[in-house]
């Protein structure tokens, strides 16, 4: 008897099962970003905040984080994908408070975590920013398979650096990675297919 | 009078290279519809894979090359390069790391010039050179010119598996 119902249930269950999946599956193709496919758990780390506390991305389950890698010197990629991002949120209006982004650095030399906290506050004061020593930020971006190389002048340095923002999902996937030089639009679909997953 | 002998001549000319100007005329067609016809695809998708074993082949010394040096792309006809990692190790592929069996479908939307880290590379590193649509007529005889160049070479990642 109880066998019997279990199998009903299972008969009713899998077709739904399958909508959703196709369902999910339709939102990723109709992402702008690039997609991974199947999205891997994004890996986790323990750096310190700009907020003063520890920074861990896992804290930010049930939200949608953009992850940015970069430096507060970047002259250009930087600032233009964090405006691009800041106004995202704005557009996003009160859905843009299930939206984290998160900035970590790749010159611990000069981004302490008083450095990021009023670089980002210059865009919003909701973003936070990740720091830590240069073998800790070296080990996440290995996570993410991400290059980052200090370019020296004769007065000073800079970084190559990835420009690419990745997507994470409120379950804590890495879903897409959007390409720089995309506009807030951009960033407000897609993040909008997200946050209703 | 004087027009009969040259009339002739002109049917004599055809006669006798009747089967020069119909392939000339063919080929001549053929250009122009390459040039003239508009470019559509069915898939934006450019596919490759970066096939099982790839990593082991590496190790034990075989120099292969997988996926080629430079992928060109169109942009609004084959804009989206799509990688699927097959092999049994994690690839680092231009900004991210694709875990054994995961594929990356990642658009373009602007003609550039692309460099990208690539550890299915000996060299560890590709270039993604993205062009804009092609337009003009002589873009699109380019274009179609080198579709057909393309799809009469086999593709490394093919000829590796």
């Amino acid at each position: 008897m109880l066998a019997r119902l279990l199998n009903r249930a299972l008969v009713m269950l899998l077709p739904l099962l399958c909508l959703t999946a196709l369902a999910s599956a339709a939102d990723d193709a109709s992402l702008i970003a690039g997609v991974f496919s199947p999205p891997r758990a994004a890996p986790d780390f323990s750096l310190r905040g700009s907020d003063g506390n520890e920074l861990q991305l896992s804290h930010y389950r049930a939200k949608v984080v953009i992850l940015e890698f970069g430096f507060t010197s970047c002259p250009d990629v930087c600032p233009t994908t964090l405006a691009a991002l800041a106004r995202a949120r704005k557009q996003l209006g009160p859905e843009g408070n299930d939206v984290q982004i998160v900035y970590i650095t790749v010159d611990p030399e000069r981004d302490d975590a008083e450095r990021l906290r009023k670089y980002l506050a210059a865009f919003d004061p909701t973003f936070i920013g990740g720091t830590g020593t240069a073998e800790q930020l070296a080990a996440v971006r290995r996570e993410y398979g991400i290059a980052a190389t200090r370019t020296n002048s004769s007065t000073s340095y800079a970084f190559s650096h990835s420009s690419y923002t990745y997507l994470i999902d409120r379950e804590g996937k890495l879903r897409a990675l959007m390409p720089y030089g995309h506009t807030p639009d951009d960033y407000v679909h897609d993040v909008g297919i997200l946050l209703k997953q | 009078m004087a027009a009969e002998p040259s009339r002739n001549a002109v049917v004599k000319f055809f006669r006798r290279y009747w089967a020069v100007i119909s392939i000339a005329v063919a080929v001549l067609g053929v250009i122009a519809w390459a040039a003239a016809a508009p470019i559509t695809s069915a898939s934006r998708d450019e596919i490759f894979e970066i096939p099982k074993g790839t990593w082991a082949r590496r190790m034990a010394g075989d120099n292969i090359e997988i996926l080629p040096n430079e992928i060109r792309l169109t942009l609004g006809v084959r804009d989206i390069l799509v990688l699927e990692n097959q092999d049994d190790v994690p690839q680092i592929f231009g900004p991210t790391l694709m875990m054994p069996g995961q594929g990356l479908r990642l658009p373009f939307a602007l003609a550039s010039s692309y460099q990208f880290a690539c550890t299915a590379h000996a060299s560890g590193q590709m270039t993604i050179l993205v062009e804009p649509f092609p337009a003009s007529a002589w873009a699109r005889l380019r274009w179609r010119v080198r579709e057909l160049l393309k799809s009469a070479m086999p593709r490394r990642d093919e000829a590796a598996t």
